[in-house]
């Protein structure tokens, strides 16, 4: 038996595609969609893999990535899947891709225009935590209400002294709507901002696709005296030296020996010596 | 003499068969006290709920600043919520964020506002932890470690911290105990002087209406029945029922 060109039928990409085309026409709004089940479970990218395999085409070239790393074994998977299904050349150089789907990172190379970033977001709703009512934070989108995440806001500078979480730092996206990153370091946050690639987020299993378009506005929440903050481990990358790119710290052995390299292996392996 | 503040009339809403409001007629003023009294069931919390837009009524009007509120758009009606109107609960943890600090309560419908300033909000919830007598090292705490009178305290600053002109107060005294009562009453006679607001507060508490309030509305079976000022009312009762009410209150 043969599975369609890129695993989902026909008519479920046209239908992700109509959903993008909205999500597309307004920056940051969640739309609902069918999220179909996949061959891999909830929390594993479903999202992130019915969105590429409703925009990806034979010329495509693909790249995954999962914390930053292109050989860790959910990108392993996904990129050798869509290499079976639908055929496409992939790439680890972040340059060469076209499509780029990605978990809790964003590539350190400034992507291009015509490059499309992927998103795998487990928990699209900003307001999840907040508000338990899915009806009443879909109000507090409609009207803009959104004095709520602020409240959060004061509450961790109230606590720990500083206004930015480690990752899934909420952003108001155009002006208008506020959106979870998806669980990027706060680092990757002003990544976001005027990006010239296109940003899609698939949640799978929540049923959302939203997306900013390129070159829309960007902004991580923050308080005029508390201005945003991302934190960067303060050391030079262990392997390339690189001062400016985001580490993972890696436990070396049972005796508090510990490196901190690029999470991002790509970019670490394009400078190393 | 002046507009009113508030004005509502042919208030009807029926739950199923029974009859919640009938033809209810209420208007309030700016800066005056008005308490609804009356027996449980008798209507009194869901007239508040319908004049602050919570609930619908089946006929009648209610007119904010000349503004009709049935006729304004959600939106509309959340920001007079946000802005212009307070509503203190009987229970404060309907009020409150229990699981975020006193600080970040009060600040809450300062950074709805748009308020984007930590320190100054920081500022006005401690000046309004003093105003309402918390001490001021409790503002990073959470409400649940405070007690009852405290956190009906803590959910007036929380209400008040943007000046409304008109708040609701539904049986704000319900559940505590007596001298606590007390203590909570001369606050919010205090600063209901204070800030010259409107207040439409719901009580059995004849004793309280006293205190509080310039004017007496008596409900009963979602009717009024008798309204006037507050020593008239309670001094010269004409309804049979309003003179059952002030005689079974029980004389310490």
């Amino acid at each position: 038996m043969t599975y369609s060109y890129a695993f989902l039928d026909e008519a479920t990409k046209r239908m992700i595609r109509r959903a993008i085309l909205k999500a597309v026409a307004i920056p940051g709004h969640q739309v609902p969609f069918g999220a179909r089940e996949m061959p891999l479970p909830y929390g594993w990218g479903t999202g992130g893999i019915q969105l590429t395999a409703s925009i990806i085409g034979r010329s495509d070239v693909l790249k995954v990535i999962d914390q930053g790393a292109d050989d860790t074994t959910n990108a392993v998977s996904i990129r050798r899947f869509f290499a079976r299904t639908a055929g496409v050349a992939t790439t680890t150089h972040t340059a060469e891709a076209t499509i780029i789907q990605t978990r809790h990172r964003i590539p350190e190379r400034a992507l291009q225009p015509g490059q499309i970033l992927v998103y795998q977001v487990p928990m699209p709703e900003p307001l999840s935590r907040l508000e338990p009512r899915v009806v009443e934070s879909t109000r507090l989108h409609a009207l803009a209400d959104y004095g709520l995440m602020q409240v959060r806001l004061y509450e961790d500078i109230a606590r720990h002294g500083r206004s930015a979480s480690a990752y899934n730092h909420p952003v108001m996206v155009n002006g208008r709507y506020l959106m979870s990153p998806s669980p990027i370091p706060s680092f990757d946050n002003p990544k976001m901002d005027r990006m010239p690639a296109l940003q899609l987020f698939g949640a799978g299993r929540e049923k959302r696709i939203y997306a900013v378009p390129p070159h829309t506005s960007v902004r991580s929440l923050d308080f005029d005296d508390h201005p945003f903050n991302p934190i960067r481990a303060p050391h030079p990358c262990a392997i390339c030296g690189a001062t400016d790119s985001y580490l993972d710290e890696i436990v070396t052995d049972d005796a508090g020996g510990r490196m901190f390299v690029c999470s991002d292996t790509d970019h670490c392996e394009e400078r190393a010596p | 003499m002046s507009a009113p503040l508030m004005q509502a009339t042919g208030l009807t809403l029926n739950f199923g068969r029974i009859r919640a409001l009938d033809e209810v007629d209420i208007a309030i003023w700016p800066g005056e006290v008005v308490a609804i009294v009356g027996e449980s069931g008798s209507g009194k919390s869901t007239l508040l709920r319908v004049l602050s837009g919570q609930a619908q009524a089946d006929a009648g009007q209610v007119f904010y600043d000349g503004q009709d509120v049935g006729a304004m758009t959600e939106a509309g009606r959340r920001r007079l919520l946000r802005a212009e109107w307070g509503f203190v609960h009987q229970n404060p943890r309907d009020g409150l964020r229990m699981t975020v600090s006193a600080g970040g309560n009060i600040g809450e419908r300062l950074m709805a506002q748009g308020n984007r300033h930590y320190g100054n909000i920081r500022k006005a919830a401690t000046a309004w932890l003093q105003k309402v007598e918390i001490e001021v090292d409790r503002l990073d705490d959470l409400p649940r470690t405070f007690s009852g009178g405290m956190q009906q305290r803590l959910q007036i600053a929380r209400t008040l911290v943007t000046e409304p002109r008109l708040v609701f107060m539904d049986e704000p005294t319900g559940g505590l105990d007596v001298s606590v009562q007390a203590r909570l009453l001369d606050l919010i006679r205090a600063l209901v002087a204070e800030l010259g607001l409107a207040v439409l507060i719901v009580t059995h508490d004849i004793a309280a209406a006293r205190l509080l309030a310039h004017r007496i509305v008596v409900m009963r079976h979602g009717r009024v029945v008798e309204e006037g000022l507050t020593d008239r009312v309670l001094d010269d009762p004409q309804h049979p029922y309003t003179q059952l009410l002030v005689t079974s209150v029980l004389m310490a």
